[in-house]
């Protein structure tokens, strides 16, 4: 098992090399002159000068490039061109908003879809699949930020249920410890916050979980299907064991790998960030900051940002290929 | 004996793959209904802009503004009391094409860098596949973001950002049917004869391997089509005031704290019917391209 973690990192090396080169190549890919890009063209010549210095843009390419990962091994993304401020440090404060609705995405998405995907294969062909399936396909053929415009308009306009934007109201005041604000509001016993944030919360995840839910769904109905089929199942319904055993106890089991994968992959898809839903809803994490940071031809966010979320998609993949080795041991010996 | 010849000939007719393929996609219903969804929106995007010339840029009547569907405006009018419904039917050629121009880029650029590696193997296959492995590490939404965001929002760069994003699905299909395909006789027959590499590879392999490209390009417009939506609604996109869905929807979400919600409404299902349609074909078409894999009705 070692030896596959070992060689599955080694293996990244060059994906991870790879990877700076592109979000480094970024700034150069600014049509034109990328100082004057980020600055307007009113800009004075000094002002163009010493930002070209500052970004190192006066150097050669590689020298450039070896700068670039020389500050990145020191944890130094850069400063945010509008408020000088260093983009790690900016990045610190967005990322647990962005932790906390793709978690909560996910729980939705793991709590409707695996059920749904289970009770169809059940029945297969019945009005229940049918409707799952149809749903599921509907889920992942629209555009989530329509689907949370249409939600916000719903349950906050017009039904006045659940806030629209941001994640906490401004009245009430929390002391931060996480910024995991469900956690930070449980630490401080603080159950009118712990509502208040739980109620913000609602709306944007149930749009950012449609789609993991619908290919949760759709990956669990169609592995177990495929189980279903199987000899070791014939033999389990003819000695005699109930259905639900058959199905939870034996098909469900072995059909789970393909669906801890997908689960996996999704987690990474929601965790780099939803810069549409954050939009939307006013979320203050990563996806909106990038937003703000694109509006602002702020480019050192972006290219920062830009690595960072690819440093997490990389590093939750590699743990979704750890994790299935470990579940499945032909993996590991392949 | 020419009913026996006729009906030799039938048989044979049934049993062509192609013909074949087309019967199991028509004998699927939600394949069906994907083709005559996509259907619809390209007979539109072909047939309004020729019949009912639209400028956008004279197209506002502010005494009109955010009015709600009626018998004259059925889908209502937009901020600038611009008719929804006109937007939304011209909107489709925008779609489409951005949809189309992307997946051709991915398709062609992906298809020729797959089939060389896998044809000529060692280090340029090495080489192509590290690249695509790269590419793949990103986040797919988040690179046509920072490509678009870097290069300037128009929709040239957003079909030129959607399709480099494409580019590694297409390249690793086409590559690993070039591996399967190049062990086959008729291949090493092209060879034995004295056909150049390049003619083995286009004229013999790559017929040969298609369907997949095929159906992986068909799936793919669907992703294209919300992508290109996507980066319209950041503002990277198609620029106002362009009919293009997702900076329709960008434009207008502002009124829904009015209760404006037609102008949000309408531009967002006709999305989401053009990518449904394209899910289904293309679902529809693997199906029907693989015969392991036909199941019948599968969603109805």
């Amino acid at each position: 098992m070692l030896s596959y973690i070992i060689r599955r990192i080694l293996s990244l090396i060059p994906v991870l090399i790879g990877v700076s080169i592109i979000v480094f190549l970024f700034i150069h890919m600014i049509p034109g002159d990328p100082v004057l890009a980020i600055l307007g063209e009113r800009a004075t010549v000094e002002n163009v000068e010493r930002a070209r210095h500052e970004l190192g843009l006066d150097r050669p390419l590689w020298e450039q490039y070896f700068l670039y990962v020389n500050k990145i091994f020191h944890g130094d993304l850069g400063r945010s061109i509008r408020s000088n401020t260093p983009v790690s440090q900016e990045m610190a404060t967005k990322f647990p908003a962005t932790v906390e609705l793709s978690l909560f995405a996910m729980l939705i998405a793991l709590i409707i879809g695996i059920p749904a995907g289970i009770i169809s294969a059940a029945k297969r062909n019945s009005i229940f699949d049918t409707t799952v399936m149809i749903g599921a396909l509907i889920g992942v053929s629209m555009p989530i930020f329509w689907l949370g415009l249409m939600l916000a308009f719903l349950f906050s306009i017009f039904l006045k249920w659940l806030p629209f934007s941001g994640r906490l109201d401004p009245t009430i005041i929390l002391p931060v410890k996480t910024n995991l604000l469900l956690l930070d509001s449980l630490i401080a016993g603080n159950w009118v916050a712990f509502k208040n944030s739980l109620a913000h919360l609602i709306l944007p995840s149930l749009a950012l979980s449609t789609i993991p839910m619908a290919i949760i769904a759709r990956m669990t109905r169609s592995c177990l299907l495929e189980e279903l089929g199987q000899d070791y199942i014939r033999t389990a319904r003819a000695k005699g064991l109930k259905e639900n055993k058959v199905l939870l106890r034996h098909a469900l089991k072995n059909a789970f790998l393909p669906v801890v994968t997908t689960i996996g992959l999704q987690a990474g898809t929601l965790l780099s960030g939803a810069i549409l839903t954050e939009t939307i809803f006013s979320w203050p994490g990563i996806g909106r900051w990038i937003y703000m940071a694109i509006q602002s031809r702020d480019y050192p966010i972006v290219q920062g940002a830009a690595l960072l979320i690819t440093l997490i998609y990389v590093f939750v993949n590699l743990l979704v290929d750890i994790s299935y080795a470990f579940l499945d041991p032909r993996i590991r010996y392949q | 004996m020419e009913e026996a010849l006729s009906e030799i000939k039938g048989t044979e007719a049934r049993y062509s793959f192609f013909r074949q393929a087309v019967q199991r996609l028509w004998d699927t219903r939600s394949a069906r209904i994907g083709l005559f969804i996509v259907a619809f929106f390209v007979i539109l995007a072909i047939v309004v802009p020729l019949v009912f010339p639209y400028d956008p840029k004279v197209d506002s009547n502010l005494s009109m503004k955010l009015k709600p569907p009626s018998w004259e405006h059925p889908f209502g009018t937009d901020h600038l009391g611009r008719d929804v419904l006109v937007r939304v039917v011209h909107g489709a050629p925008i779609s489409l094409r951005v949809g189309l121009a992307a997946v051709a880029f991915g398709l062609l650029v992906g298809t020729f860098l797959g089939m060389i590696a896998g044809f000529f193997r060692g280090a340029l296959d090495s080489l192509i596949m590290r690249l695509m492995d790269i590419m793949l590490a990103f986040p797919a939404t988040l690179l046509a973001i920072a490509i678009v965001a870097m290069r300037g929002p128009g929709l040239n760069n957003t079909m030129f950002a959607i399709g480099i994003v494409s580019v590694p699905g297409y390249a690793r299909i086409a590559r690993a049917a070039v591996l399967a395909l190049q062990e086959r006789e008729y291949v090493s027959a092209a060879r034995a004869i004295g056909a150049k590499p390049m003619r083995v590879l286009f004229r013999h392999i790559l017929p040969n391997g298609i369907s997949p490209l095929v159906v992986q390009a068909t799936l793919n417009l669907a992703t294209a089509v919300l992508e290109a939506a996507a980066l319209g609604f950041l503002g990277l996109g198609a620029q106002p005031p362009q009919p293009e869905w997702g900076a329709m929807l960008s434009d207008s979400y502002k009124f829904l704290t009015i209760g404006a919600w037609w102008p949000v409404l309408f531009p967002g299902l006709a999305i989401m019917l053009t990518v449904l349609g394209f899910n289904l074909l293309g679902d529809g078409l693997r199906d029907a391209l693989d015969p392991r894999m036909i199941v019948k009705s599968r969603y109805f």
